[in-house]
């Protein structure tokens, strides 16, 4: 891979060139901004580029979907956001729209359409995933063969939109051994920052629930929890410290471990 | 002396039907109170909906061994209701035990199936008395079940053990009468369960055990006039409501929440596009979101009529298990209590926001849709919650300040984080640097 550069056009710069893309990869707030997750973006973009996808991002032209908006109530907000998105998204005329963020897919893929928003769009697990079954996705193994990793089920990927199966079947593709929590799939213990929450401080209450989870996820002995969400990541990251394990036990997107275990 | 107990027999059916009728008009009425919500595409799939989780106990298999019970329960509801149409036409007809003649000894199977189903009830109810308050399951001693709902949920396992009861008596005494010869009682043949009781009631006299099996047969179908209506006031209406509130169920993915077409036009006319089809009459908008019952949608209140408050959602929420005040079953109860206090004309003044429900506890939701998951007839206390949400952000600017800054920035910086939408695309100059 090292060969060739590494590249994330925009739809913008190819739209000059008179290219347009195949595949949209929405980057999302958190995979443009937070420091960790940008990490997610750029391993995504890697396998991007590795398998040779003609995709593009709008790059500094994207904006927030409005889901934390829309969540904790304020539908004005996110009906702008909305349709300021959607014109764009037609400007463009994007068909199909990948991205890392189950929020970002949740609400582009279900609740865009009543606004006029129509696309195809799929969470990069299930991208990933038909990857790996038509071939074109060679996975080494390697690094995490036989290791012990659990699965943290996003609540937007998982009981929002029934995706329970790519992840895992990901996982199984690096040869790990995968343990289930005690909670997981359609009764998955939520991270504690979907709804909104984690733009706010938790309500009073005699645990935090990023902390109950990470109990759950460390009693598997794990050394990794796989996430595939940017909120599930800084939850279980920040529990994983707080319980001081993070030497022990790494939180990983799926995409990072993919990324690794690429052929 | 027939006539007579014919006579009495109508009339002692016909006030708690009547009392019946009125209460179903009158919870029907407080239900209307809500916001129209078309639930009425894709016909096939809401059959499927009803047919699988209410008719077929679905989601209630994911706890095996009260769902088991609860079948029992459930089977026993359906199929002992044929044994009590032979009570109806006896009752009506002055008869007794009208198909025993006709039905031969297919008569004693049915029977015994009954008693075996009744059997079954019995052991089911024996085992929630016991799980409700000697094993006290965590679900059932929630805050929110302190007082009435406790009772409500014992009373109806009281009784309906003390109908089975019934059955098994009158069917005792029944079967001493017949070996006893006395003219009237019809061979039924050996009944396996009743049966047992016989040594107790061989030590009574004819006219005891005559007035012992009329008895039994009253207490059980005046019982069950009784319990119907009951059934009206109680938590016990999920009976007969988990069959349309599974039909009328959210049919969508669980994450879509439902969008709000009078701020859809109000969007578009601030961002100069054209707003399709101008309602002719534009109806009135009154508030967004909800901060009393009425503003919720009428499957909203049919839900919270619906509740059983088994608790299985509370047991599941992230929130409550946390020990945050958000409970999903509460917020079923309060919106039933509200909805009932308005429909009674009281509680001017009050609230369902406020007076039952408060912002601490909306607040806490995460939205996971553990609750909406876990309920076994498809009740979604997450629709109410998001309503209140609305309320508060869009008509009392009242959120909690930091999700007020989480919108300012997502208006000015198109983020929910305050950084600049110029750096958006920063990482991928992190991208080239990397890759060196």
């Amino acid at each position: 891979m090292s060969e060739t550069t590494i590249k994330a056009p925009t739809v913008a710069e190819l739209q000059s060139k008179g290219e347009s893309p195949e595949i949209l990869f929405w980057v999302g707030c958190a995979g443009s901004f937070d420091d960790r997750y940008k990490r997610v973006t750029i391993a995504f973009t890697k396998i991007l580029n590795h398998l040779g996808v003609n995709f593009a991002v709008l790059g500094p032209e994207e904006s927030c979907t409005g889901d934390p908006a829309r969540r904790a109530g304020n539908e004005f907000l996110f009906q702008m956001q909305a349709m300021s998105n959607i014109q764009l998204l037609d400007m463009y005329q994007v068909k199909k729209i990948v991205t890392a963020c189950p929020h970002c897919f949740n609400t582009l893929k279900n609740e865009y359409p009543d606004l006029g928003g129509n696309y195809e769009v799929i969470h990069h697990t299930t991208f990933l995933q038909e990857m790996l079954n038509n071939g074109r996705l060679k996975i080494a193994g390697g690094d995490y063969k036989g290791q012990k990793i659990t699965y943290h089920d996003s609540c937007y990927l998982g009981r929002a939109n029934g995706v329970y199966e790519a992840p895992r079947e990901l996982l199984k593709s690096l040869d790990a051994d995968l343990v289930e929590m005690k909670r997981c799939k359609t009764k998955g213990l939520c991270c504690g920052a979907g709804g909104g929450q984690m733009f706010k401080d938790a309500e009073k209450g005699n645990k935090e629930i990023n902390i109950a989870r990470t109990e759950e996820a460390l009693d598997t002995g794990a050394k990794v929890i796989a996430a595939a969400c940017p909120f599930c990541m800084t939850m279980m990251s920040d529990g994983v410290k707080n319980k001081e394990k993070e030497q022990d036990v790494k939180v990983k997107d799926i995409a990072e471990l993919i990324q690794e275990s690429m052929g | 002396m027939t006539l007579i107990t014919q006579v009495i027999f109508v009339v002692v059916m016909a006030i708690p039907t009547y009392l019946i009728v009125k209460r179903i008009r009158q919870i029907r009425g407080n239900i209307l109170r809500g916001k129209p919500l078309d639930r009425s595409d894709q016909p096939a799939a809401r059959w499927k909906s009803m047919l699988l989780v209410a008719f077929g106990q679905q989601k209630m298999f994911k706890k095996p061994i009260p769902a088991f019970l609860h079948l029992l329960i459930y089977v026993g509801f359906l199929v002992i209701n044929l044994e009590v149409m032979e009570f109806m036409i006896d009752g009506l007809l002055g008869t007794h035990r009208t198909f025993a003649p006709y039905l031969g000894s297919f008569y004693n199977v049915a029977m015994n199936f009954f008693e075996f189903l009744a059997l079954g009830v019995l052991i089911s109810c024996v085992t929630f008395l016991i799980r409700r308050n000697v094993i006290k399951v965590p679900r059932f001693t929630k805050p929110e079940m302190k007082g009435w709902p406790a009772m409500d949920g014992n009373l109806i396992l009281i009784i309906e053990i003390a109908l089975m009861m019934a059955i098994f008596k009158m069917n005792a005494a029944d079967q001493v009468l017949q070996a006893r010869g006395v003219e009237g009682y019809h061979d039924t043949g050996r009944l396996l369960i009743s049966s047992s009781l016989i040594p107790i009631f061989n030590l009574f006299g004819t006219g005891l055990l005559v007035f012992t099996e009329r008895a039994a047969w009253w207490f059980h179908i005046v019982g069950i006039m009784a319990f119907a209506l009951y059934v009206t006031y109680s938590k016990h209406l999920h009976i007969f409501l988990a069959f349309p509130n599974t039909y009328y169920s959210n049919l969508n993915a669980k994450g879509k929440i439902q969008n709000m077409d009078a701020v859809t036009n109000e969007v578009k006319s601030m961002l100069g596009l054209p707003v399709e089809a101008a309602p002719a009459n534009p109806e009135e908008i009154g508030r967004f979101g909800a901060k009393d019952a009425p503003d919720l949608s009428w499957k909203s209140l049919m839900e919270s009529y619906t509740c059983t408050e088994c608790g299985r959602c509370t047991a599941e929420c992230p929130a409550n298990l946390t020990g945050k005040t958000l409970s999903p079953r509460k917020i079923m109860m309060d919106t039933r209590d509200r909805i009932e206090e308005i429909g009674q004309g009281k509680g001017e003044g009050k609230s369902l926001l406020g007076d039952y429900i408060t912002k601490e506890e909306i607040n806490a939701c995460t939205s996971c849709n553990a609750c909406t998951e876990a309920c076994p007839i498809n009740i979604d206390p997450l629709a109410i919650i998001l309503e209140m949400k609305r309320y508060v952000a869009m008509e009392e600017s009242g959120s909690p300040a930091s999700w007020n800054a989480m919108f300012a920035n997502i208006e000015t910086n198109f983020a929910p984080w305050k950084f600049a939408p110029s750096d958006r695309f920063k990482w991928a100059e992190e991208l080239n640097n990397e890759k060196k």
